[in-house]
Parts: structure tokens; sequence; C-alpha cells
């Protein structure tokens, strides 16, 4: 039988009551009692650590956390961190989950990894639409000021930390780690070219690191058990665990955490109940919106980032598993995707700012009866300009991987579901030109 | 540009960016398509392909901003880069081989095109840039035959106006952003800004605010398409029917470079071109649109005597005759010091060469003045170390005196406000907040008329004499900074002798460092006064008695003392000591401050000669006038306030019978019996470079091969001159203009057969001034008055700005006194309400104005508006002017 | 008109959390919009003019924004996601039938929204920002009818806390 592995989840499983609170933080999961041991270690200790821990981003690109953090400059202040809790990639709720629920352990983690880069400024960029979420952590953060864990001098170790939480205010782009640092410096929140990278240059020019809520939230532990104990769970380079969000048609929706290496099929049948209703499944997306879809004879793949991007050319991106059962229309999913991408895409680009609502033109005629047979070829060749050769792990003619994400479920459609595609348009045409017909001898008639 | 690192735009954002590049050698051997080239490490890979003969299409990307990477059109090849890559944010490194031509990049190219087009509008037809539209251009040559797009297009109000003279037509927009980061990285201006996102991105301005910048114009001529166009310039002409030639602009004394184009005999458009020490392709708008005077029909075009009941058309031969009779009489019968001669800035060097020669070499009265009474005593303007405008850029610290450059000489404004981004400090001296002052790294600010006390403490820190908090902060400004110090030094104020300023401008040029940039505005001012039209000077930066051998020998001769200024001049006048009185281009009534004073001179005065373009110059008191080309219609050259010469153009022949002024000179010398033998511009030129001490080498032939002009004097600045024409880039109008696109092909050995030995020095030593000038006297302050400021703003009752249509929509004209909210309050009053003003010298009624950028104390007067203002309040002779101000009962 | 009082002093409070200004731009906006019940011409300037922006830079921020409003929305904004999870679980008809309900409301304004990050709970709503799901038609228009009657506490279209629990 499939086994959580709680790690970040742990304590708010614990105390569902009031695990977000100070006291209680305090007392039953030891809050803040991790920073000593950070202090102990020193910046570059921790940064090795976590090198060695194996830990990756949990955002979605999935690069290495302590070589992000190497990536600064020498000896160029201030730097600064940024905690991305922007959540906006589609069916993904952990970062939503793990702020409400326990905002203390993403303080504690936010101060340790600010130490580990030695910024004194550091940010949570909130998704705006976070209400509770914001009031919980600000009420975490006023908290942990007051009792000297956030300003000045923290725990006599002569560090000093400002913690800032700023709420975005409606937009996925802000979650590019580019998107995030214009939108934070007050601007719309338009990705940047790179380089530079926000390491050498990110929040008002100056060295950034970007990482995810999950990701800091994990940083506590590997300081309290060890690299060792991370980089022994897991597989191969897929070390540690990471909470999946499963939804759509399955039994029992939520975030799991698990230990990286489970297969899809213990996941979603195992954990999450599998399909509802005694229906079977039709296809699921693995990773969050942007991330190619897979068919049930994929279940048995274990849940590994690389072998998700080689083997499966897909990825495991936010951790966000869709399920679709077998009375699922691919096209009209595939379509509010688009819509998706559509009224997301910043602008900037042209291939992405035109592109991404071309496609949601053409799909919504296709989803509504009037595609054409040619249309699915129509979407991937003019959505090859936006993803040159159409196979993942994508290129992109872009600035941000927004662009190709607009075709990830367009690469899909064609993959998995072509043929009934093309049958349908082919229908769907000739239905509208005997309707034509009719309509026009019944003219001819009258 | 940089070579080590390129600065960028992370648009929208202000933050410095820096595009990283790699370490290594300064040269960097780069492959392109194939072909090897040599090139800066770190130049942008677009741009150094460009150089080499390989244009990269591209639309976000300019040259004169910082890249922002958004059109995707630039995309590239580089071997051992995954993927393409944006050649305008790729900065090049050793060993890149790059391919521009791959079927990879054409199919990027394609789809960027296709893209581009779904929602553009198929309107070219009726578009202004159809014809020279690189999406026009490059659809027609690259892109797919028909449109895959079978979609409905985004809709938008078809062209909305957003200024006076800016459309925009937001279904023509790519979205490439060069617009809205004109108006925020170059001119500081951000009233034009993207709105919306993805699909529904939309340029706009702030429903309340209108795009009223006056660098507006420059948007619409860097839009790739025809999102932004100009009402003056709608559906005007198409790009086939116009006629191009290269020219400055001579609307203020920075000299613009600009592609002046007609059709049909008529000017119709004004384009920046990038001359890179000068005007980097920018113009302002009142530059650009400026050429609409030339076809005003306020214009004279055929000679006109006074006869009963007013000017009536005379022939030629009558009009000269008479006017040489009355000069001839004046001298004759009351000495040549009953001529005076005003005016002369607004013309081209040969003009003022040849008035020059007229007046003090024909007729020998010193009595002549190009300013009128509202700059700075030529003999300090030619006298202090000059800068040049490339020196802003690598200046220690640029310091602003008595001058807004934003008001008179826009474009150096940009230039300023560019080193100032680039981390220059600048330091703004003056009695009130202007363009300046935003970026001020520091501002000084001080009483009317007492300018030279701040500019005293200045000098102690700048001679690093000084110490104390502020001192010490501005040192640090200019603290481990090389470079000259440079002042750009304009007249404080018109309601105020020029003692104060001229006493800075001495306290300044003893530090050693301190190089100078006058800030005098009108068009050719600073040819007119290199040229001698200036009481005690002589052409070519030398003074009457240094110049008047060498001078003297072409001329036969030359005043015998220092004559009189422009206030001496009308003063005379008023008194009966002039007789005959010549206006060159210009008409005190208008451009004179004290307006009761000329008013009494042009009464009294025997006979007024009016040479130049409006028959009305002078109000009714004009006897003869003699019609001039003017700007447009006239080849020649000018001479900017860096003292750059460059070569004007040009472009349509004037109706009627007007000639240039230099001509007409020449006509009336024939007259009085001097033979100029002067009949081709060239010939002027080489004149003036033989007998113009500082114009030393500086003949027809240098000026016409030198592809930017040449800065005075030769000698010291030979080796900048650019020979010949600039290369050539794609040539169409919204890439920045390379200079001399249109200029003569250069002979291989231009550069030697110009200065084959080497620049000549000047035959006699050029003037000099280092002060000392007296302080000016401080005057109590008068608790309850106000303290008079008056100044010019771009737009105002400005002939050039009247006559031209587009302009005068801008144009406040009536007279205004701004204040301080707290003393409108003190005054009772609401915004635009009358007040009764009174000064020592006369009692007014004017509309008053709160304005945040004036202090307490202080009354600013705008000094170009029609109606009452400071040439009836302002005492000329006082120090400073104070008004009392009361509400009408 | 500016900033004044308490508003400025919160005001001052933003911008003193950022190294640079310009920074605060997104949460005094939130600000004006609680103050003015959508972000108003005179909410725009005010922030420009604090911030020492131009209207139309603040302007092109706020629009590129979905949580600012820039027409009139009522008191409570109702946001109905009808992302994929909640697509296949009910969310466009909730959304349907909930903007039928709500046609000619002056108070209830109901929009559909992107993902919500609630997809186990869908279909999901909020309201003002607080989280709902998952729910049918006629439980969302008695919750929403809760709120409107204030028997329920609504937090500001902001989303700001307006009291109860945190
Ligand atoms: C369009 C787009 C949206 C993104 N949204 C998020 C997001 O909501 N949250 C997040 O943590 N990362 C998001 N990312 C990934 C970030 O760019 C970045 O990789 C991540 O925050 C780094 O954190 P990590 O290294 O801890 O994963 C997004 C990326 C793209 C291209
Ligand atoms: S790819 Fe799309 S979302 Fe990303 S920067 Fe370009 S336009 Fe914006
Ligand atoms: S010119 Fe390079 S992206 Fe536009």
């Amino acid at each position: 039988m499939a086994q959580e592995t709680p790690v970040v989840t742990r304590f708010m499983r614990e105390r569902p009551d009031d695990s977000w609170q100070f006291e209680s933080a305090r007392a039953y999961n030891a809050a803040y009692t991790r920073l000593e041991r950070a202090f102990a270690m020193g910046p570059e200790a921790i940064v090795e650590a976590v090198q060695q821990s194996g830990l990756r981003g949990k955002g979605g690109a999935g690069f290495g956390t302590g070589q992000k953090w190497s990536f600064l400059p020498k000896g160029v202040f201030p730097r600064y961190l940024c905690i991305n809790g922007d959540e906006g990639e589609p069916a993904t709720f952990k970062d939503h989950m793990l702020t409400e629920r326990d905002p203390h352990q993403l303080v504690e983690g936010a101060i340790i990894t600010a130490y580990a880069i030695q910024a004194n400024h550091a940010f949570i960029y909130l998704r705006g639409e976070f209400a509770l979420g914001a009031d919980r952590l600000q009420q975490a953060i006023d908290d942990a000021y007051a009792h000297g864990f956030l300003g000045k001098d923290i725990g006599g170790s002569g560090f000093d930390l400002e913690l800032v939480l700023h709420r975005g205010a409606g937009c996925y782009i802000a979650g590019d780690e580019t998107g995030l640092l214009s939108s934070l410096e007050g601007e719309r929140a338009m990705p940047r070219i790179k380089p530079p990278f926000p390491a050498a240059q990110g929040l008002y020019a100056a060295p950034t690191v970007v990482n995810n809520i999950e990701t800091i939230s994990t940083i506590p532990w590997i300081i309290a058990n060890g690299a060792e104990w991370y980089a022994g769970m897991g597989v191969n380079r897929s070390t540690g665990t990471r909470i999946f969000s499963v939804s759509g048609h399955v039994e029992r929706p939520g975030n799991y955490e698990v230990e990286l290496g489970m297969t899809f099929r213990e996941l979603i049948e195992g954990l999450a109940g599998g399909v509802r209703d005694g229906k079977r499944m039709k296809f699921f997306i693995p990773g969050g919106a942007s991330s190619p879809w897979l068919l049930p004879e994929h279940l048995d793949s274990p849940l590994d980032m690389d072998y998700a991007g080689s083997e499966l050319r897909t990825m495991l991106g936010s951790g966000a598993i869709t399920v679709f059962d077998e009375t699922t229309d691919p096209l009209l999913v595939s379509w509010r995707l688009a819509k998706f991408y559509a009224h997301e895409s910043c602008g900037k680009c042209t291939p992405c700012r035109e592109g991404s609502s071309w496609i949601e033109k053409v799909l919504y005629r296709m989803v509504n009866g009037q595609g054409r047979p040619e249309d699915l070829d129509l979407l991937l060749s003019f959505g090859s300009n936006i993803v040159p050769g159409l196979n993942a792990p994508f290129a992109q003619t872009t600035i941000c991987a927004l662009g190709p994400s607009t075709m990830s479920h367009v690469v899909s459609l064609d993959r998995w579901f072509r043929d009934e595609i093309v049958a349908r348009l082919e229908r769907d045409t000739a239905r509208r030109t005997s309707l034509e017909i009719v309509t026009v001898s019944a003219g001819a008639d009258a | 540009m940089s070579t080590d690192a390129v600065r960028m735009s992370q648009w929208p954002s202000e933050q410095p960016y820096v595009i990283p590049v790699a370490p290594g050698p300064d040269v960097a051997t780069v492959t392109i398509d194939g072909k090897e080239v040599q090139v800066p490490r770190g130049e942008l890979l677009i741009k150094v392909a460009q150089d080499h003969g390989t244009y990269i299409p591209r639309f976000c990307w300019h040259e004169r901003m910082k890249p922002v990477g958004m059109c995707r059109m630039c995309l590239v090849e580089v071997e051992g880069m995954r993927g393409l890559q944006i050649s305008c944010a790729t900065p090049v490194t050793d060993g890149m081989v790059v391919h521009t031509q791959s079927p990879g990049v054409k199919a990027a190219q394609d789809g960027v095109l296709e893209f581009l087009l779904v929602n553009h509008p198929l309107d070219c037809p009726v578009c202004d840039r159809g014809g020279e539209c690189p999406l026009q251009d490059q659809t027609l040559a690259f892109g797919p035959g028909e449109s895959r797009f079978v979609e409905e297009k985004r809709h938008f109000e078809k062209p909305i106006p957003i200024s006076e003279t800016v459309l925009l037509d937001r279904e023509r927009c790519i979205q490439c952003g060069r617009c809205t980061r004109f108006a925020s990285e170059i001119a500081g201006d951000a009233l034009i800004h993207f709105g919306g996102r993805g699909s529904g991105t939309e340029v706009m301005t702030y429903p309340d605010e209108p795009f009223s910048s006056y660098f507006a114009g420059n948007t619409v001529q860097i839009c790739p398409v025809g999102a932004l166009t100009a009402s003056p310039y709608r559906f005007r002409a198409r790009p086939w029917d116009l006629d191009s030639v290269e020219t400055s602009c001579q609307q203020c004394a920075v000299g613009c470079r600009g592609a002046l184009e007609s059709t049909s005999n008529r000017l119709v458009r004004l384009l920046g071109v990038d001359l890179d020490p000068v005007n980097q392709g920018w113009l302002c708008d009142r530059g650009r649109y400026a050429y609409e005077w030339v076809h005003s029909d306020a214009r004279v075009v055929t000679p006109r005597l006074a006869r009963e009941g007013g000017l009536a058309e005379a022939t030629w031969p009558q009009a000269l005759d008479a006017a040489a009779e009355a000069l001839r009489r004046a001298r004759d019968e009351h000495g040549p010091d009953a001529i005076g001669v005003l005016g002369g800035a607004r013309g081209t060097n040969e003009d003022a060469y040849a008035w020059a020669r007229l007046a003090k070499g024909v007729l020998r009265t010193d009595n002549v003045d190009a300013q009128l009474d509202d700059g700075l005593p030529a003999e300090v303007v030619l006298g202090l170390p000059r800068a040049s405008i490339d020196d802003l850029d690598r200046a220690a610290a640029i310091v602003i005196v008595g001058s807004d450059p934003k008001e008179t000489l826009p474009v150096l404004y940009l230039r300023i406000r560019a080193a100032a981004e680039a981390g220059v400090p600048v330091v703004d001296v003056s009695t009130h907040d202007n363009g300046c002052t935003p970026f001020a790294a520091c501002s000084l600010r001080h009483r009317p008329g007492e300018v030279a006390t701040p500019v005293a403490a200045l000098a102690e820190v700048l001679g690093g004499r000084t110490t104390g908090s502020d001192a010490d902060r501005l040192a640090a400004l200019v603290a481990d900074r090389d470079g000259p110090v440079v002042v750009v030094l304009g007249r404080p104020s018109l309601a105020e002798p020029a003692t104060a300023a001229v006493h800075a401008a001495a306290l300044l040029a003893a530090v050693p460092a301190v190089r100078f940039l006058p800030a005098l505005h009108r068009g050719n001012v600073h040819g007119a006064l290199d040229l001698g039209l200036a009481p005690g000077l002589l052409p070519g930066r030398v003074t009457l008695d240094a110049g008047r051998a060498h001078v003297g020998a072409v001329w036969g001769g030359v005043p015998a003392a220092r004559g009189l200024d422009a206030r001496g001049i009308l003063a005379a006048a008023a008194d009966g000591r002039i007789r005959t009185l010549v206006l060159l281009g210009c008409d005190p009534l208008t451009d004179f401050p004290d307006r009761p004073l000329v008013e009494r001179a042009l009464a009294a005065v025997g006979t007024v000669v009016v040479v130049g373009a409006f028959a009305d110059a002078a109000g009714g008191h004009a006897d003869v006038v003699l019609p001039t080309t003017v700007w447009g219609e006239q080849d020649g050259s000018g001479t900017n306030l860096e003292g750059r010469v460059q070569r004007l153009a040009r472009k349509v022949t004037p109706g009627g019978a007007a000639m240039e002024a230099w001509r007409i000179a020449g006509e009336l010398a024939a007259r009085l019996g001097v033979d100029f033998d002067l009949e081709l511009t060239a010939e002027v030129q080489d004149e003036i470079a033989r007998v113009a001490p500082a114009f030393a080498g500086v003949d027809a032939a240098v000026l016409r091969r030198a592809r930017d002009g040449v800065v005075l004097p030769l000698v010291d600045h030979a080796d900048e001159i650019a020979w010949g024409p600039a290369p050539l880039g794609a040539g169409v109008s919204w890439e920045p203009i390379p200079a001399g696109a249109d200029a003569e092909p250069v002979p291989a050995d231009a550069e030697a057969a110009a200065t084959p030995t080497g620049p000549p020095a000047p035959p006699v030593a050029l003037w000099e001034w280092r002060g000392p000038a007296e302080p000016a006297p401080t005057v109590p302050v008068d608790a309850y008055a106000l303290r008079v400021v008056a100044a010019r703003t771009l737009y105002g009752a400005d002939r050039a700005v009247l006559e031209s249509p587009s302009l005068a929509a801008f144009a406040p004209r009536d007279a205004v006194l701004l204040v301080s909210r707290t003393d409108r309050d003190r005054i009772g009053v609401a915004d635009g309400d009358r007040v009764r003003v009174t000064s020592a010298r006369a009692t007014v009624e004017l509309p008053v104005v709160a304005d945040a950028r004036i202090p307490q104390g202080v009354a600013f007067l705008p000094a170009n508006r029609a109606g009452a203002g400071i040439g009836d309040l302002v005492d000329p002779d006082a120090a400073v002017t104070d008004l009392r101000v009361e509400t009408l009962r | 008109m500016a900033f004044s009082g308490t508003e400025r002093r919160r005001a001052e409070e933003i911008v003193a959390r950022y190294p640079q200004s310009r920074s605060a731009t997104l949460p005094l906006l939130f600000l004006v919009q609680d103050r003015d019940g959508w972000v108003t011409p005179q909410g725009i300037e005010d922030v420009a003019d604090f911030l020492g922006l131009t209207p139309a830079v603040v302007l092109g921020t706020c629009s590129f924004y979905t949580m600012f409003k820039l027409s009139p929305v009522g008191k409570l904004v109702v946001s109905v996601c009808t992302n994929v999870s909640c697509l296949v679980n009910g969310g466009p008809q909730l959304h349907e039938h909930l903007r039928r309900e709500y046609a000619r409301s002056d108070d209830v304004f109901i929009e559909e929204v992107e993902c919500l990050a609630a997809c186990d709970r869908a279909p999901a709503l909020q309201i003002n920002y607080d989280f709902h799901g998952p729910l049918t038609g006629e439980q969302a228009v008695d919750l929403i009818e809760r709120h409107r009657s204030g028997e329920l506490t609504a937090r500001t279209i902001s989303g700001t806390a307006t009291g109860g629990e945190v």
C-alpha cells in the first residue's frame, strides 16, 4: 500500500486546528530551533549541505537549489531573497496550503536561506488571491519579529533580516522568476531577457535568489536532519519528497507528500483513490498545465523528474496531477488551457502574445463544431514557431517558458488523440456542409 | 557604445541592468555567415552584423535605446548555443560563429512575421508608413503569400489623437515598445505606456493627460509601423514622391541634424538624422514641425518700399537703391555711427559674414548686434573655453547655470539627461525648479539677480578650496571623476542685466577643468557672433583691434572704435543718433525685451530697412523691405553652440523673388562702391576661411566633406573630423538615419587634400576672456513683493511657432505670472484670475497661476508671450525687478 | 489631491518596506481600491503622485493585474474558477448559474477566473478572496446572500481582512 512521507506537511497534519499559530508551532514543531544550528554551521556550510542533499526546486524547473545559491557573485551586496508563492500553474495548490497551514516553517526556511546567501532583505511574493494565507503569513512574520527571529541580530547571531510579505494582484506570469522581480519592483510583471540571470542582476539589479515556497519550507528539515537524510530519500537525482496536488476525476483529491520514485499509479490510485464513480481514466496531466499529457499506460512510471523528461517527454513541473476520466473531451480541456495561456501571456514576445490567442481562437472553433480537418495541423504548424521542433523538452522562440507551454496541450492532442480529433473535425465539416446545403435549398424553395 | 557591457532595458523597468560580457581580449573575431570580422568585444551582435553589411531584421531594437528583446524578429543561430538567440541582446564573444540565414532562422523570422500580421490591418494603401514600413517590406520580401489566420482580428477605435500632433492607431501597433521606451528612457516623459496584457496589450496615454512631450515626434519617427503618425504629415505625401536632403535644424543653437523632405516644392517633413556628436537621431517637436513656417502666408517674397499709405511692391533695383541710398546718406551726413544693424542670428554663416563685412568693412559702423539684449555679452561667449556636446558624457560634472535647456535647447537637454542617467552628476543652479531638476544630483537655488552667490560657493568646491558639509557633498559628487566640468551657461533672467551671469562665468572660468557650453538659444546666434555681428568684434573670434590688420587688409578697413550693442543702438535711435537702422531677420518688437524702448526707437529713426522674411517686422515702421530666403530655401552653413559648423541645405525654391541675405549685402556693397566678388555660397565660405581667424582651414571643400561638420577652431579639432558619408544602413527612416547619407562620395585622398600639411593655425590669436567681472549688487528683499524671473519657454508667441500651424496649437500666447501656491493664496486669488501688477516702472494687469516649481517670493514671467509683460514692467537698468501684486476690485 | 492623514501614514509605512519606493505600487493600489471601492482615476493619480510616477505608468501597471478593478464592482467580488479541475467538476455551470442570478446586481460582481489553487475543492470560488468549495449553484447563492446580509463577514474587494478569524 502506497504511503505518504510527510516532511513539510507533517506538522499541519498533526495539529490541523492551530498549526499556523506561533505558540503551537513553537511548542509542537520546535519552530525556529533550527536557526541556532544554521547559524552555527555558517553560510558556506549551509549552501554545501543543501547541495549535498540534492534538493531541487519545487516551483517547476527542478533546478538544483544549492547550485542556484552558489551562483551568486562573490562579494556583491546587497543581495535579495525572493520567495515565489505566486502558485498560478493550473491544478497546483500546495503552496497555498503551506502558507495557510504552516507559515512558521516557511519563515524559518526564509531566515536560514537568507542567512545562507547573505541577504538582509527577503520578500515573499504571495499570490494576491491567497487572502487568508496572507493574513496568517503576516501574523507569523509579526510574531517572528516580536520574538526576535526577524529584524536585527537574530538570536544573537549578528545576522539581520527584514522579511516582507508582498501580495501579488492577479496574474500568472508573476510566477516566472523574472516576471516576479518586475512585479515586485512595482511594474507590469513582464519577464526579462536573460542573461543577466537573477543571480547576477535580479531585484533592483542586485544579486537575487528566487525559490519556491515548498523549496524554502524544506530547508529547516535539511538543517535539522542533515543532507544525507534528505538525499537518502527519493530516486536517482530526484531526492527527497514532493507534494503532489492531485485533482480532477479522482476519488480523494488533495495534496500528497510522497517520496520521489513512487509510481503515478501508487499516487493516483493508491493515495488519491483512483478515478471516481468506477470510470476509467482517459488521460492525465502529470506536472501542471504546462506539462504534456500522459495516458493510463504510463501509470507505472516512477515520479522521477529526469525520467519524466527523457523517457516520457513531459515533466513533473509544479507537481500537479490532473486526472480525466473516459467521458472527458480532450479538445475541451485543451481549449480551456489555451484560454488560460491567452489570458495570462504577458504580451511581451510576439510569438506568445499573438500565438496564444490564435491557438485559443482555433481551438474554440474546434470545440464548438466549427473545426476544419486541417486545423490540428495548422495549430502544429504555426505553433512550431513558438516551440521549434514541438518536442519536449521544449525549445522556445520566446523569453520565458509560458510561450512553449501554450503548445504543450496541442502537442499532447496530436500525440495521443490525433485520429479521434481529425475524425471529429471531418464529421463536423461534413455536417456543416450538409447544413449549408439544407439551408440553401430551403432558401431556394421559399 | 561601451565594449565592456551593454546597458539594457528591462522594459519597463528603469533598473540599470547590464548584459554581462565574459572577460577576454578587447577585440573579438566573429564569423557571420561565413565571413570573419574583427569587432569590439561585447558589442551587440545585431549592431556588429549591421556594421559589417549583414542586416538582421528587427522591430524592437533601436540603436539609441537599450535592448529589450521583445519582438523576437532578430533571432539568429549561434553555434554552441541551444536554440536561437536574439541578436539584439547577445554581446559578441571571441570565436563566435553566427548564422543569420539558416533554415531555422528563416523559419523563425517567417513565424514572427506571420504572428505580427495576425492582428495587423491590411490598410497599407491608406497608411502614412506605406512604402517605408519594415513590416510591409519584410512581408513582401519573406512573408507568407496568404494568411492562414481566418479568425477575427483585434479591433480598436481607428486613430485616436494622443496629443496635438500624434495620432495612435492601436490596430497597427506591433507592441515593440519603442515609443514607450523612448518616452521613459530617453525623454523622461513616461506619458505613453503599455496597458492591458497579452494580446490585449495596447499603447495608451493616461485618459486625462495627452502625450504632451516636447519630444513626442521622435516616437512617430521610430515607430516601425504606422501605429503612431504625425498629424502635420498625415496624408501629405507618399514616401516614393519625397525628395530628401540632409541639413541642420535652426530652431535653436543645438543644430540637430535632420533629413528635410519635400514634395512638389513644399516641405513636408523633417526627420532626425543620427549625428553621433550632436542629436543622435532625435529632434524636438518645435524643430520637427517648424518647417511649416517656410510656407507661411505672412512671408514677404517681393521687395517693398514705403509709399503714401503704406508699403508697396517694388523691383529689386528700386528697393536696393533705396536701401543703399539710406545707408549712404546716414553715413555721409552723420557718420558711420548713425547706422545700426540688429539681428543676424537666424541666418547662415555666409549671411552673417557678408553683413559683417558690409556693416564693418564698407559702412565702417560697429553698431552691430546679433543678440537682442537677451543673451550674454559676445566677448564673454566667444572668449570662454568651449566644451563640446560630447564632453557631457565624459564630464566630471555638468553644471547648469541660468538656463533651462529643456525649454530653450531641447535636444541638449536630452544629451544632459542621458549623461546624468549614465552617472554624470548634474548640478542645477537656478531660481526655480526646471527641466533638469528631476535628475539633478544637486540643486542650488538663489534669489533672482544673485546667481553668482551659489556659483561662488560652487567654484570654491570645484577648485578644491573649501570644505564644509554642503561642499563635501558636492565635492563627493565630482570626486574620483576625471574629465572636464561642463558648465551650461545662460542668462538666468531677462528681467535683469547680464552682470550677475557674467560674474558667475568669471568665477567658474577661473577653475581649471571648467569648459562652457553657452546656452544662447537662437538658431545661428553662434555663427553670427563668430562672424562678427557684435560690437567690438570681427569675424573669427577676434576683437576689432586684434583683427584690424588681418581683416582690414581684405576689407579695406574696419571701424575705428567699439560700437553699441543692441540696447545701445535702440537707445541711440530713440535719441535720434541713429538715422538708418537695418533689421536683419529680426523683429525687435518681439525679440527685444524692452518693448517701449523699441517703439520709441522705431518712431524716431529715419529709415528702417527690413532684411527678412516678414514685411511686418518693425510694425508699421519699415521703409524698405528686402525679402530673404530662409532655412530650407538656401544653402550654406550654420554654427551650433559647441562651435560646430555644419552644412545647411536648400530643399525648396522660394516663391517670388526672395534673395539670400548675403547676396543682398553684396548688392548693397556694390551700390556703395565695393565689389564683394562673391557669387557662390562656396566662395563666401572660402573667404570666411581666409579672413576669419577661428575659421582658418574651414573652407567649402572641407565643409562639403566633413560628415559631421567641423568644430572651431579646426586646429584643435582636426582629428575629430569624420570624412565622407557614413556607411549606409538600411536607409529607412525608422532606423536612425546615418549622418551624411546623401553626401558626395569622398575621394580617397580627401582628408589629405583638405589638410595637406595639417590644419592651418589661425593667423591671429583668438580672443580669450577670463573676467574680471564686477559682482552684481544685491538688492534687499522687499517682503511684500515678488521678485521677477523672465525666461523663454519652448513654445510661445515666436514667429516660427505662430506661423507653423502644427505648433501654433501648443503656443500659450498670452502673458501670465507664475507664482508659488503660497503666494497665490496670499494674494487671495484663484488660478487664472487677473491681478494688478506694479513695478517701479509700470502697472499692468496679468492673470496669475500657481506653479509648483516656483519658490515663494519669486514671480516667473514667460518671456515670449504677447501682450503686457516684461517689456513694460522691467527696468533694464535695475539689478532686479520687484513686483507688488494686488487683486482687482 | 494626494494622500493625507492616516492614509498618508499608511502609505509611508508601505513604502518604507521597500528599498525602492516604486515597489509599493501594488500595495498602494490595493489601498486606494479599498478606499474608493475600485481603482478610480483619483486613486491612480494619488498613487502616481505619492510615488513620483506618471499616472500613465501607474495605470499601465494597474491594468496588468486582474485583482484591480478599473470600474465599479459593488461590494462582493465572486470569482468562479473554470480552469481544468473545476471545468470537469462543474465550474462553468456554477459560473453560469451565478452570472444569471446576479446579472442585474450592482453589489455582487461575478467573474470567471483562472485556477484558484483550490482544485481539491472543485468547483471552487472565492467571495472577496475567501475560498469556498465544492459548491452547487444553490449553495453558492445562499453563501453570497449570507455575506450580502452581513451574517457572514466579508473581506474587502482587495481581500483585506475586515475582522473575524485569522
Ligand atoms: C510562466 C511561469 C510561471 C511560473 N509560476 C511559478 C509559480 O507560480 N511558483 C513557483 O514557485 N514557480 C513558478 N515558476 C518557476 C519560476 O520561474 C522559478 O523557476 C521558481 O520560482 C524557482 O524556484 P525553485 O528553484 O525553488 O523551484 C514559473 C515559471 C514560469 C515560466
Ligand atoms: S513567453 Fe509570453 S509570457 Fe513569457 S515573456 Fe514572452 S510574452 Fe511574456
Ligand atoms: S530586435 Fe531583438 S527581439 Fe526585437
